[in-house]
């Protein structure tokens, strides 16, 4: 339950058939909690999030992925709802749930009809402050977290070669480490860890809850306040900045795997919504991302994949929302015959054209035209939007900046765009990693066949 | 007070029936059934045409009907694959292609300011009636496909999946995987694609489903101008019936994993079985309510031998699988195996209790305002109504037929249905 959002983020527009539809009302208690809540009348459904402000970004060295185990052992309940409680009232009341942490959020969700919002209030401010963690309820939790991580990551090679990666491209960053954490910090969790973890972290003045649905936000914000307005505050201490360190010079590394295909990955150090100076740098680096892979039309597709015919999947991918300085990615698989060296030489060539030349006015127009429509397509989802709100928050955005995304991107012109391929997509900034195919030893077979089959 | 409680009364009645979904449905000359739901909040629509043009019409060409699909969007009348992907995306819209064993489908979303709607429509209109089919996209799109297939061989996931479905189907269309294999993908010719695509997709073999903010009017002309030039051919034969295996059987495949792979199961149901619906809310009790089902709580919760376990059933035109799966370390597969096996067992034997049925119908019926709550979703479920030709008041009966399942009944489909001596057993991985 672990995943980083790649798709870039989307605004609010207004629409004038509700004008009360995608107003965001916000409230801040004595306690420190923030609740944000946005009036969607679509469907008799509501969604409730609570948004965290931690997650493997804020790990020290030999706990990494303690956020994490944190998240699964939310579910092992409280004096007042035993372990399964949770999960078994919001079952019995239709309502999904689940949560989720990445590098700087941990956030837990239900979706419901309307009517039981208060389920959700009452279960999730119970377990904000009054988690009951048990030795023996880790101790069978670690080992489900050790299949987790064996299922996303040692199994698969290309996750595998991710983890690499980011360990090799951030010196001391804290973003070199997994979300999932290191095998041998997950198998040395003890139960004094995530006590001390939850004491330092969870908390209403660390915490952001998000509604989204066919409610009202000032029967929600009053609901809210009689299950969340008591709870007690901590004093938490503002976390040290960790800057990376300036990179002088490419970085290169391999990676072995049983694997069928080589992998190809490249990654600039550039700046996020958070840390660029000026701020257009990030719009301009999202729309530099649009050109390369916004679409079927955008250049990495139409000239790598198809045109030069040299990859088989060619991607760009950049995250502005970010709580620190990220990585430009650019991730590709070599077509049949190709090395993955000749695709290096094919990605870069197009960084070079960014660099050199200005991009066209129809690929501008094209790029404003999908983040106006996709501004709209998102709204058909009560969760997008309660995720969008819920992250930019929680990395210390704002929420509000959702209103201006659209009129920034709109902004944005093909000079800047240069200037950020040449500020940032250079050579010293790069750290690239190949994904190197070890035979998959035996040739998948049959290697025992027991009982008979069908009638022919 | 009185007068309170009951606005709130009429207030909640007036809200639930805003709820309920209206389908209107007509034909167009040419026989293509149209499904379509006005939703004018948001100034979007989405359309998806779906042909019984799905995997299980491969015949002995596996992967033929995936790779028909995939040309779809490239080269299409005068156009280049990068001038249809330039003309959907300068107007913000979205084009996709897709099969499943059943189906093929073409779907688009788009604004419905007219202006780029026209342009956006005007596009997949010429998409689907006059794909170029030429060679320099097709050997593109085979050899993309031909990848795919290669890096498939990574995945100890996939492999069982395709073994497992080998195990249930044999030699039924159902078997193979919508892929294909490296070995029938890589003799296609061309003509292959534009023989399946003659045949198949035809308006006599359509169905039409628009999701969005267009008057009746507007969807009648969209609907008409998709397909007017589409010539109506017929539909193909009824896929042929599954035979149910007549043992048990399980087989290992080596992998270098640290996990092993686990699916067992058997032909399940079909879209109208008369006991879909004793399967389906049984299921739930046995491993489809996600964080609380009996598999759930037995291997994840009590144990701790697996991140995921689950069971499901995929109902298709005919009996599609009933799945349960489990991955965990190699060398606790036998252990994990065994509770799957015991919980199954049991379930079989007993059936659920009351309480387990009680808070299986709570979830189903509490939940179901979720199922359509948005566009994508109705476009989803009327896409199944309308394929399988489900009555149009499916989803307004839907908890009342989940209300009516009785323990007894569960206890009966799951004897009669998934019978422990017929389950096909698979795993991947390593010592």
């Amino acid at each position: 339950m672990n995943y980083r959002l790649a798709a870039p983020m989307l605004l609010c527009l207004v629409l004038p058939a509700h004008a009360e539809n995608g107003k965001v009302h916000e409230h801040i208690f004595s306690n420190g909690l923030k609740v944000l809540v946005k009036e969607d009348h679509r469907a008799p459904v509501v969604v409730s999030q609570v948004w965290y402000k931690v997650g493997s970004s804020y790990e020290p060295g030999g706990i990494t992925g303690i956020s994490h185990m944190l998240e699964h052992m939310m579910f092992k309940g409280t004096k007042l709802y035993p372990a399964g409680e949770f999960s078994r009232i919001i079952a019995e009341n239709g309502g999904q749930e689940n949560a989720f942490t990445g590098s700087d959020y941990t956030a837990y969700f239900q979706t419901l009809e309307k009517s039981r919002l208060e389920i959700s209030f009452k279960l999730e401010s119970d377990r904000m402050r009054n988690l009951d963690l048990k030795a023996e309820e880790l101790v069978k939790e670690l080992q489900v977290v050790t299949e987790e991580r064996r299922m996303r990551t040692d199994d698969q090679p290309r996750a595998k070669t991710q983890e690499q990666f980011n360990a090799v491209a951030f010196a001391n960053s804290p973003y070199k480490n997994p979300v999932i954490g290191w095998p041998s910090d997950i198998a040395n969790y003890k139960v004094e860890d995530l006590q001390a973890w939850y004491q330092l972290w969870y908390a209403p003045n660390n915490a952001t809850l998000v509604v989204v649905g066919d409610v009202d936000a000032e029967q929600t914000i009053q609901l809210a306040e009689k299950y969340f307005a008591g709870l007690q505050p901590s004093s938490i201490k503002p976390l040290k900045p960790q800057d990376e360190i300036e990179q002088k010079g490419v970085k290169k590394l391999t990676i072995k795997a049983p694997a069928k295909l080589p992998f190809l990955m490249l990654g600039y150090k550039t700046p996020v919504l958070k840390t660029a100076q000026p701020t257009w740098e990030a719009y301009a680096l999202e729309v530099l991302s649009g050109i390369l892979d916004g679409g079927n039309s955008a250049r990495l597709p139409a000239r790598l994949i198809r045109g030069k015919e040299i990859a088989v999947s060619a991607s760009a991918g950049y995250d502005m929302s970010a709580r620190m300085s990220e990585l430009f990615m650019l991730e590709a698989t070599p077509a049949e015959g190709h090395s993955v060296y000749e695709l290096e030489y094919a990605l870069k060539d197009e960084v070079q054209q960014l660099q050199t030349d200005l991009v066209s006015s129809e690929e501008l127009q094209r790029i404003k035209a999908q983040v106006l429509a996709k501004d709209v397509y998102q709204k058909d989802s009560n969760f997008y939007q309660a995720m969008e709100l819920g992250m930019l928050e929680t990395v210390g955005i704002g929420w509000q900046k959702a209103d201006e995304y659209v009129k920034n991107i709109n902004q944005v012109t093909a000079e800047q765009v240069r200037e950020v391929a040449q500020k940032y997509l250079n050579e010293d900034r790069l750290t690239v990693a190949y994904l190197d195919p070890q035979p998959i030893t035996e040739a998948p077979k049959p290697a025992k066949l027991q009982g008979g089959h069908h009638d022919f | 007070m009185i007068f309170k409680v009951f606005g709130l009364l009429l207030f909640v009645f007036s809200q639930a029936s805003l709820a309920t979904v209206k389908i209107e449905n007509w034909q167009t000359p040419q026989g293509t059934r149209v499904y379509f739901v006005r939703t004018p909040a948001l100034p979007m629509v989405d359309i998806r045409l779906t042909f019984d043009a799905g995997s299980a019409r491969d015949e002995a060409k596996f992967g033929l009907a995936a790779l028909t699909s995939a040309l779809l969007g490239s080269g299409s009348g005068d156009w280049s694959a990068d001038e249809v992907a330039t003309r959907f995306e300068s107007v913000g819209a979205t084009f996709s292609s897709g099969v499943s064993e059943d189906m093929a489908w073409l779907s688009m979303r788009s604004l419905t300011d007219k202006t780029l709607f026209d342009k956006a429509l005007a596009t997949f209109q010429v998409v689907l009636n006059r794909p170029a089919f030429n060679d320099s996209d097709f050997q593109r799109e085979k050899n993309l496909t031909l990848a795919g297939l290669k890096h498939r061989e990574e995945s100890p996931g996939a492999l069982a999946s395709i073994a497992f479905h080998k195990a249930l189907y044999n030699d039924h269309p159902y078997a193979h995987p919508e892929e294909g294999f490296l070995q029938t993908v890589g003799e296609f010719t061309v003509n292959d694609l534009k023989t399946f695509y003659k045949k198949y997709y035809v308006s006599a073999n359509a169905i039409v489903v628009i999701v969005g903010d267009l008057s009746r009017e507007q969807a009648e002309h969209v609907a008409q101008s998709l397909l007017h030039d589409l010539p109506v051919g017929e539909k193909p034969a009824e896929i042929p019936p599954v035979t149910m295996p007549t043992q048990a059987s399980t087989q290992h495949i080596e992998f270098p994993s640290t996990q092993t792979h686990v699916l067992s199961g058997l032909p399940g149901t079909y879209r109208k079985d008369p006991d879909y619906f004793s399967l389906y809310v049984g299921n739930y009790i046995l491993g489809g309510g996600s964080l609380v089902s009996k598999l759930f709580d037995e291997v994840r919760e009590k144990r701790g031998l697996a991140y995921s376990a689950s069971s499901q059933f995929a109902p298709l035109y005919r009996q599609g699988p009933f799945t349960i799966g489990l991955q965990t370390r190699n060398d606790q597969t036998a252990k994990a195996v065994e509770v799957m096996n015991a919980t199954l067992h049991d379930f079989i034997d007993k059936g659920p209790t009351d309480a387990e049925l009680t808070a299986a119908k709570q979830n189903i019926t509490g939940g179901f305002a979720m199922r359509i709550d948005n566009n994508s979703k109705l476009t989803d479920y009327i896409t199944m109504m309308g394929f399988y030709q489900m009555p149009l008041d499916y989803l307004d009966v839907f908890q009342s037929k989940v209300e009516a399942v009785s323990a007894e009944e569960i206890k009966s489909a799951f004897q009669r249905r998934v019978r422990p001596e017929l389950l096909q057993t698979v795993t991947v991985g390593g010592k």
